[in-house]
């Protein structure tokens, strides 16, 4: 791979159940350019939990994908109500999901902490008000 | 443990993808809460669940699972069947309910999983 290739996604905050769609086409595209399939499993992983939250959090964004030949990279944009405190929300258990986002098996307090698991790097910018942009990347070895 | 297998000892109804009977798993993860099962990671494993909706549908594929059961009489919708169709994913129902469905799978050899520390 001499460029990078990028994938873009707009995410529909309006519709829980299409949630998700990105990332199985990212986790099909990921495994055309013949990818480890961990590396798959982590990718697809990282950005579902992410996808996800934008819909039930953020009313939706979009998601950028760059497969280099060292890393892929994760691009989460939303302008939702932003996160107060990253570092409570990073803490497995911690949610502010409403018990209706329980009952659909979502807001377990398991997201951010997903994401950080299966990749390598993350970085959460967020404005309250404004929004958050997230980045991820799962190194390939 | 064959797909098959759980079938017979949770005396489960095949929904869809009877061809992937024969497919072996090695490990279970029993939740209705899919950012608990997204923590777990393991090839082959089977899903167990009460919950239904196209998400637990979505989070099987995430993981590479291929059979996802539906305990205490749940039954997927047509379009969790079709996307289940689509990912050649087998998916059951059995009336047992989860603690009584994990706990014969587990005492016929199937174990749980690890947790994947970050």
């Amino acid at each position: 791979m001499a460029e990078a290739l990028n994938f873009h996604f707009i995410v529909d905050g309006e519709d829980f159940t299409s949630a998700g769609q990105a990332s199985v086409q990212v986790k099909k595209n990921l495994r055309q350019l013949g990818l480890p399939s961990e590396i798959i499993r982590r990718v697809s992983i990282a950005m579902y939990e992410g996808e996800i939250n934008m819909v039930i959090h953020a009313g939706g964004g979009t998601a950028d994908v760059n497969v280099t030949e060292d890393y892929v990279e994760i691009l989460l944009k939303d302008n939702g109500p932003g996160i107060k405190d990253v570092e409570q929300a990073m803490q497995e258990g911690f949610s502010t999901a409403t018990d209706s986002i329980r009952s659909l098996g979502f807001g377990a307090g398991m997201g951010l902490p997903n994401m950080k698991r299966y990749t390598d790097f993350m970085k959460i910018d967020s404005v309250l008000g404004k929004g958050t942009d997230i980045t991820m990347r799962v190194n390939i070895e | 443990m064959k797909i098959s297998t759980i079938r017979e000892l949770l005396d489960a109804q095949v929904i869809c993808c009877e061809d992937g009977l024969a497919r072996h798993v090695y490990s279970a993860c029993g939740s209705d809460m899919m950012s608990d099962v997204l923590a777990y990671v393991k090839d082959q494993a089977v899903l167990l669940t009460g919950l239904v909706n196209s998400q637990v549908i979505r989070t099987a594929e995430m993981m590479d699972m291929n059979c996802i059961v539906f305990v205490r009489s749940k039954m997927p919708t047509p379009e969790m069947t079709e996307l289940a169709k689509e990912s050649g994913i087998v998916l059951l129902a059995t009336k047992k309910r989860m603690y009584e469905a994990c706990g014969i799978l587990y005492s016929n050899g199937l174990v749980g999983n690890r947790v994947k520390n970050g």
